[in-house]
């Protein structure tokens, strides 16, 4: 168990998540890979508190941060998700391509 | 030991992860995510940060189930009982999130870390609450008027009423 160990474990969680997010036609699942990308950051952040600065507690605090960031994210997106069902019955990523370039 | 259940948790963590979008019932999904997140919390408690791990576990649990009520309403495919494919573009995911792991990988061996810093405190949690509640407040205020501002907006965009009518 060393830093680069727990490094790569974050990296691992937070690449599957962005495979999730970037493949996903379901919106439900889409934010699924948000959520996992979150969770890397938070090991990540664990990883850092434990082997670089354990002495101040900034590490726990940005722990904190993504944990909260987590929650948010869920709501919002259940809020579009709703808002976007109500109005059009969308319920796919590839129906609500308004913004597409 | 304490390397064993790193090891046992880290590979149930990224194999649950990866099991969220390979099962064929998003039901199966969710719980996967759940279990993905409850080895990410253990993995928290083994570097000693007890509060934070069990804020995951409890705020994980409780997310999941929330999460479980949203995917019977806007579920494409119940219980895997139609088999679909439910992804797009799956080769350009899977190359961006493949490279995007080479990198990260790549700085993670290659970068010096720098040496550790102090002691872990005895308690941790009394360190983060001094924290928030001192040289941190600020961040704590700017998350609470980012949940306040969260639960507004929630609101005004699920109510029947809609954000686009007067």
């Amino acid at each position: 168990m060393t830093l680069e160990t727990f490094l790569l474990l974050a990296a691992a969680l937070f690449c599957v998540g962005l495979y999730g997010a970037l493949s996903q036609q379901s919106i439900v699942m889409l934010m699924m890979g948000i959520e996992l990308m979150v969770n890397g950051v938070v090991v990540a952040a664990a990883g850092f508190w434990h082997w670089v600065s354990p002495g101040s507690a900034d590490g726990q605090v940005l722990v904190l941060v993504a944990i909260t960031v987590m929650a948010l994210e869920m709501a919002m997106g259940f809020a579009v998700v709703t808002a976007l069902f109500r109005a059009r019955d969308v319920d796919m990523t590839d129906d609500a391509g308004d913004l597409r370039g | 030991m304490e390397a064993v259940a790193f090891w046992v948790l880290a590979v149930a963590a990224v194999g649950t992860g990866v099991a969220v979008f390979v099962v064929d019932s998003m039901a199966r999904a969710t719980f996967a995510l759940l279990a993905s997140f409850l080895c990410a919390g253990g993995e928290l408690l083994l570097v000693g940060l007890r509060y934070l791990g069990v804020l995951v576990v409890l705020m994980m649990i409780m997310e999941m189930l929330v999460m479980a009520v949203f995917m019977v309403m806007y579920m494409m495919n119940p219980a895997g009982l139609m088999p679909m494919s439910m992804t797009h573009n799956r080769r350009g995911a899977l190359a961006v999130a493949g490279g995007a792991f080479a990198a990260l990988a790549a700085g993670i061996l290659l970068v010096p870390w720098p040496e550790r810093r102090g002691r872990p405190p005895r308690d941790p949690t009394v360190a983060l609450g001094d924290a928030v509640m001192g040289s941190s407040m600020l961040v704590m205020m700017v998350i609470g008027v980012a949940i306040l501002a969260t639960m507004i907006a929630t609101v005004v965009l699920a109510t029947h009423r809609g954000r686009y009518d007067a």
